[in-house]
């Protein structure tokens, strides 16, 4: 699975492929409260595009605004070749968007929800798609289903299948595997991936790291600003992070001891290990000596991981709500 | 299980916990908060002032055929009264205009010679017309004229000092109902009544469901614009109202004998345009109310006066003034004139707009607010 995975990477990176999404200065507000500032996002055709953030980081908002749900208060910019400020009925022709929550009708049958959402985008050959789609899904014999009973993951993957009826060329997924087990949502990454090799665009959030791992390019958003984006690797070069690992019997309960060290500035606990980051290498390797020295420790650099880049992103943004 | 065995493991801290959450989350609802309140004094007001089943200063008018002391000391006793509050005087078929319009509750008519008959000792007819379609309004008001006649005009008439007999032929014709039926007047009042309730209540359930659930959100970012959404989602109701307007007429009809005077179609009109105004509500409480429980308690908001002011459970013109500009504002108020003066006084096309412009305002106030809020939850 992965070697077919890392050749679809490299086939999607070709940085000459046409630009899907393409906005600059984007901002929203909601009162006093400003959502998204400056804004801007390059989004290639056929990629699949990682949006990470903490919660309430305007990542929904941003992806509201690209589908035309919401209109900037300022900014420009294309998707789909169509201006974002002026032709979103346009754009929400072409695009599929997923919400965060489960957002299809609970109390219409499976085969109903598709049939309405196909009416919605009015579609000509509406019954053959439902069709598709239901047998795309498995779901063939349980079209009178009422949606509502369905669990977690297959709520999931009908959402996704009732946004791919109209064939879209842009997928926007919001948070699309929360709370989904593991196995639904491998299997949902592949069918992501399946799309993109067939030249859909899609630009997803998530708040996990190995779902962000499995994307062309990311962003990283917080409080509404775009801290970093690239390829994982260009991310975690973007930060300029070393990280060092402890192990040892005497590791004990030291994080607290630990994000006191001079150069240390984030301490993450992995199971039996610990992971020391900073920027400073030298003076972050030479305090960790100290530390080690005379107990029972074991110290190693090790490569730095996206996680603890994004929670050095998230510590280093300001939270609003924190005052 | 043995904390809930007894008394035993009460815990006072953990119980004053409990007591201190509900205070605060009640204090964050602000419109249960509002309703606990509200509604006692609204029902206060309501019931202790504006209500009223034996109502005064009804407009009467009178067609005066002979002016003379005697009709003068009658209509002075009659204002006297206190129940009637004479408004001019007109020729007969301006009266019946002035009745069948609502505009007044009586008319009262001196025939011609009512002086020279009643000096002369020969019982002159006094024909008083009452509007009954709500035969609790004109009730009282009937009971006092007969014994107005004797007080009024022993004193000033030889020989009537002794006579126990009314010097006049007093007749009461209880115009539209003359048998005083009440369900002439509740049923077509129902109609409004049901109407009320249930346009404005699924409407407002209706768009908050979708928002309280997220499949507004997945609505919006298909192609289907505003305007569909609303009015796709608005249509079924006028049918359901349309078809509960149906099955009420058809019970007035065969269950309940209610006449019906005037024309179905502009009966069905008016049916149309009330159904309307109380679903633009419906869809304004909607775009206010953040979910469906406050959607369910603005729509009571909005049923509890319209029931008790606008003339359906209590007559009309029983209330005070204050009450009767209340009253005057919610479309109920109206639509029961309109489908009263229908039904049973079998209005035509041109007697309607008096009660049709109001609730073509209603409809526009209500709509400006409805455009305005939506817009916001939109964006």
């Amino acid at each position: 699975m992965f070697a077919s995975l890392r050749a679809d990477m490299q086939t999607a990176q070709s940085a000459d492929s046409p630009l899907v999404i393409d906005v600059t200065g984007i901002n929203k507000h909601f009162g006093d409260n400003h959502v998204v500032k400056d804004l801007s996002l390059q989004v290639r055709e056929g990629e699949i595009f990682g949006f990470l953030g903490p919660n309430g980081s305007g990542k929904t908002t941003s992806i509201r605004m690209l589908c035309g749900l919401l209109t900037p208060d300022s900014g420009s910019g294309t998707c789909l070749g169509l201006d974002v400020i002026h032709d979103s009925a346009a754009i929400k022709r072409q695009v599929g968007y997923m919400t965060q929550r489960f957002s299809l009708w609970e109390d219409l049958t499976i085969g109903e929800n598709l049939d309405f959402v196909a009416r919605m985008f009015g579609m000509q050959n509406r019954r053959a798609a439902v069709d598709g789609a239901l047998a795309g899904l498995g779901l063939e014999g349980r079209r009178g289903q009422i949606a509502g009973t369905l669990s977690g993951g297959w709520k999931q993957r009908l959402s996704l299948a009732a946004c791919l009826l109209h064939q879209p060329r842009l997928l926007l997924l919001d948070e699309p595997t929360a709370g989904v087990d593991p196995k639904a949502r491998r299997d949902f990454w592949e069918e992501i991936h399946r799309l993109s090799s067939a030249g859909i665009t899609v630009l997803v959030s998530t708040h996990y790291m190995d779902e962000a791992e499995r994307c062309h390019r990311l962003a990283y958003i917080s409080y509404g600003t775009l801290l970093a984006s690239g390829t994982a690797e260009e991310v975690v070069a973007s930060q300029h992070l070393f990280t060092w690992e402890l192990s040892g019997p005497d590791l004990g309960d030291r994080a607290e001891e630990l994000r006191q060290l001079p150069g240390a500035e984030l301490v993450a606990t992995f199971g039996t290990v610990l992971h020391i980051s900073g920027r400073d290498s030298a003076q972050l390797e030479a305090s960790l000596r100290v530390f080690v020295a005379g107990r029972a420790l074991k110290m190693a650099a090790v490569p730095v991981s996206l996680e603890d880049v994004f929670i050095h992103l998230m510590q280093g943004s300001e939270d609003p709500f924190r005052g | 299980m043995k904390a809930f065995s007894g008394f035993s493991g009460f815990s006072f801290s953990r119980w004053f916990g409990i007591l201190l959450k509900e205070f605060i989350q009640l204090k964050r609802d602000r419109l249960t908060f509002g309703m606990i309140v509200g509604i006692p004094i609204l029902q206060l007001l309501l019931f202790g002032f504006a209500i009223n089943s034996d109502p005064r200063q009804m407009p009467t008018a009178v067609v005066m055929a002979d002016p003379g002391p005697f009709a003068r000391a009658y209509l002075a006793a009659m204002q006297n009264s206190d129940y009637f509050r004479i408004v001019g005087s007109v020729d007969e078929a301006e009266a019946d205009r002035l009745l069948d319009s609502n505009a007044v509750q009586f008319v009262v008519t001196f025939p011609p010679g009512f002086n020279r008959d009643l000096l002369r000792g020969k019982s002159p007819t006094l024909l008083v017309e009452a509007d009954a379609t709500d035969p609790m309004a004109a009730g009282g008001a009937i009971s006092v004229l007969n014994q107005l006649g004797t007080q009024v005009f022993a004193p000033d008439l030889p020989g009537q000092q002794l006579s126990p007999t009314l010097p006049i032929d007093l007749r009461v014709q209880r115009r539209y109902n003359p048998e005083g039926l009440t369900s002439y007047n509740v049923v077509p009042g129902l109609l409004g009544v049901i109407l009320t309730m249930t346009m404005v209540l699924m409407t407002g359930l209706a768009m908050t469901r979708e928002r309280e659930r997220g499949t507004f959100e997945n609505l919006l970012s298909t192609p289907a614009t505003p305007v569909e959404v609303m009015t796709g989602k608005i249509v079924p109701y006028i049918m359901i109202g349309l078809l509960q307007v149906t099955l009420i007429l058809l019970a007035a009809r065969w269950v309940f004998d209610v006449p019906m005077q005037g024309s179905l179609l502009v009966l069905y009109a008016v049916v149309l345009l009330f159904i309307c105004a109380n679903l633009t509500l419906g869809i304004t409480f909607s775009s206010i109310a953040r979910n469906q429980l406050q959607a369910m308690q603005m729509t009571f908001f909005f049923f509890l006066p319209s029931i008790l002011l606008s003339g359906f459970m209590f007559p009309f013109r029983g209330m005070p003034d204050w009450a009767q500009v209340v009253g005057n504002l919610l479309p109920l108020t109206h639509f029961l004139v309109l489908v009263r003066g229908i039904m049973l006084k079998g209005n035509g096309v041109t007697m309607l707009w008096d009660q049709v412009w109001p609730i073509l305002l209603f409809m526009g106030l209500v709509l400006a607010l409805g455009l305005k809020t939506f817009r916001r939850t939109l964006d």
